[in-house]
């Protein structure tokens, strides 16, 4: 084991390490055993508050809330997906009327909370007398904000781009949409396909959102289940059964994320990005990062200079 | 009108503790968690990779539900709402915060530290003499967008009964009786009109966030490392 930052280990460092490495482990023991003491304190493990998970009907409503969560997040990856396509190109357009205003659109909706959104849609809308169902607030919201997010992803994969291959495309007698569709949308998606699946995980999780305008997905049904008082109000269990769900979801994404980064960057068609980059994230910041480099290595590259 | 600029005002007060308590505890614990990810030991290396994969794989709304719902069960105590939202925020931004740091330490080229290696310096020195003031500069600007997260993301406090800008349209609208009706302004301020006071929310919302993304590009040019 040896990193840029450190030698690999001498006696004293061995001995210092195993130290701390005992200190983290204490520390992690720790916390560990104050929640197992407190569970069995407060009795979360009896019988009564388990047995709740022994019957079909309950198994049934979960995987009922869990269908929930699931449609809207396809139907809203789906469509986001599409909308990032959507602004992405008008972004890119050579035309300032339609540049400017998707740039407007695409800033503004990334700014709104995604559940300021969902309410305006559910609590908003019924004044002007437009109902929608909380399904179809939590999939819009869901769309508009992580349509936006794409739509900037995909921009920043085509200006990292050499600009040898948008003149090339040219040269071979292609026009703008060909240009366009068949050379630089199909290598922004390749080089920012890690960012996209991420932003994907970041549209799971939104779902649990829907809890709060009362969208039935796992988290509500958590709650439900959580308050059955014959049951002892197997608050603490249910989180535990259903918080268990959602991680397994989210990490198996993840990990397609991670898969397909791994991929990305021993395929020989796409340049390597100068540094390996931190983590399979999903997260805005480890987007900016993965952007920053994407875009270094269009500016510093042969064909640009 | 005036039990009504009274919670638009504590509505606000909530928003900003929620957003600099949160950072605080999501910057104090984010940097000791990104420390423990590059650090020689191999169990907290372990330890922090299983803490940031877990919580950043579970939905925030899931964080803040089991401190709201079932730590004051564990603890058999009552909070203010206020206070476990809070640190439902921190713990779960935490997470970004280390892994932006992370990968801000990853941005220093390795022969910056292999030269402060062979000049004979510590880990320690390393790190605080030639590493981190580079890293440092690199992740002011991701760590804004941590930060404008993190903004957006005190509004899921609002599933919580937290007063903050969030649930604002939820308290004004036990206040509507107080409306004089007819004038849009003043249905606007108390919650007669739940769209015009949603949009207005989401507009408050872009101007910040888009004052702090401007904040961000002033920082990255300023900040900018030459390589």
């Amino acid at each position: 084991m040896s990193s840029v930052l450190y030698d690999v280990p001498g006696p004293r460092a061995v001995l210092r390490n195993r130290i701390l490495g005992i200190v983290t482990i204490l520390v992690v023991l720790a916390l560990i055993g104050l929640t197992i003491w407190r569970l069995v304190a407060t009795g979360q493990f009896t019988a009564q508050k388990w047995s709740i998970f022994s019957y079909t009907r309950i198994w049934t409503l979960l995987l009922e809330g869990l269908w929930h969560t699931l449609s809207a997040f396809i139907v809203a990856a789906i469509g986001a997906l599409a909308l990032g396509f959507i602004l992405a190109v008008g972004r890119i357009s050579d035309h300032a009327w339609l540049r400017v205003p998707v740039g407007w659109i695409v800033e503004i909706l990334r700014a709104i909370p995604v559940l300021i959104f969902m309410m305006l849609m559910y609590f908003g809308l019924p004044v002007v007398g437009v109902r929608v169902t909380p399904y179809v607030a939590v999939v819009v919201a869901l769309i508009a904000y992580n349509g936006s997010v794409l739509a900037e992803a995909l921009r920043a994969g085509v200006e990292s781009l050499p600009r040898g291959q948008k003149e090339a495309g040219y040269a071979i007698g292609l026009r703008k949409n060909g240009v366009v569709r068949l050379i630089l949308l199909p290598q922004a998606v390749r080089a920012m396909m890690p960012v996209i699946i991420s932003q994907l995980v970041v549209a799971l999780k939104d779902t649990a959102l829907g809890f709060i305008i009362t969208f039935p997905e796992l988290l509500y049904v958590i709650k439900l289940l959580g308050n059955q008082v014959p049951f002892g109000s197997p608050l603490v269990p249910a989180a535990i059964v259903g918080g268990s769900i959602y991680i397994a979801l989210c990490l198996l994404l993840s990990y397609v994320a991670y898969l397909v980064e791994k991929r990305t960057r021993r395929s020989p068609k796409l340049r390597q990005p100068p540094r390996p980059l931190a983590g399979a994230g999903g997260d805005a910041a480890t987007m900016t990062e993965r952007i920053a480099v994407q875009r270094g290595t269009g500016k510093h590259d042969a064909t640009s200079l | 009108m005036g039990g009504v600029s009274q919670l638009w005002l504590q509505a606000i007060e909530g928003t900003l503790i929620l957003f600099f308590a949160g950072g605080a505890i999501a910057l104090v614990l984010g940097v000791i968690v990104g420390a423990m990810r590059v650090s020689p030991v191999p169990i907290a290396r372990a330890v922090g990779t299983v803490y940031v994969n877990w919580i950043r794989n579970t939905p925030l709304t899931l964080v803040m539900f089991f401190f709201a719902f079932c730590i004051p069960i564990l603890l058999a105590q009552r909070f203010n709402a206020l206070l476990p939202a809070t640190i439902a925020l921190g713990i779960y931004t935490a997470t970004y915060v280390a892994e932006t740091f992370r990968s801000g330490v990853n941005t220093v080229p390795v022969g910056q530290a292999e030269a402060a290696r062979a000049l004979g310096l510590t880990f320690g020195q390393v790190m605080s003499q030639v590493v981190m003031p580079q890293a440092f500069r690199s992740v002011v600007p991701p760590m804004m967008s941590v930060l404008i997260a993190l903004l957006k993301n005190t509004t899921v406090a609002a599933g919580f009964s937290v007063l903050n800008l969030g649930s604002v349209t939820a308290y004004l609208s036990e206040h509507r009786e107080a409306t004089a009706g007819g004038n849009i302004f003043i249905a606007m301020f108390t919650g007669e009109n739940q769209l015009m006071t949603l949009i207005l929310i989401a507009a408050i919302f872009v101007v910040l966030v888009l004052l702090l993304a401007w904040l961000q590009r002033v920082l990255e040019r300023k900040w900018r490392v030459e390589r």
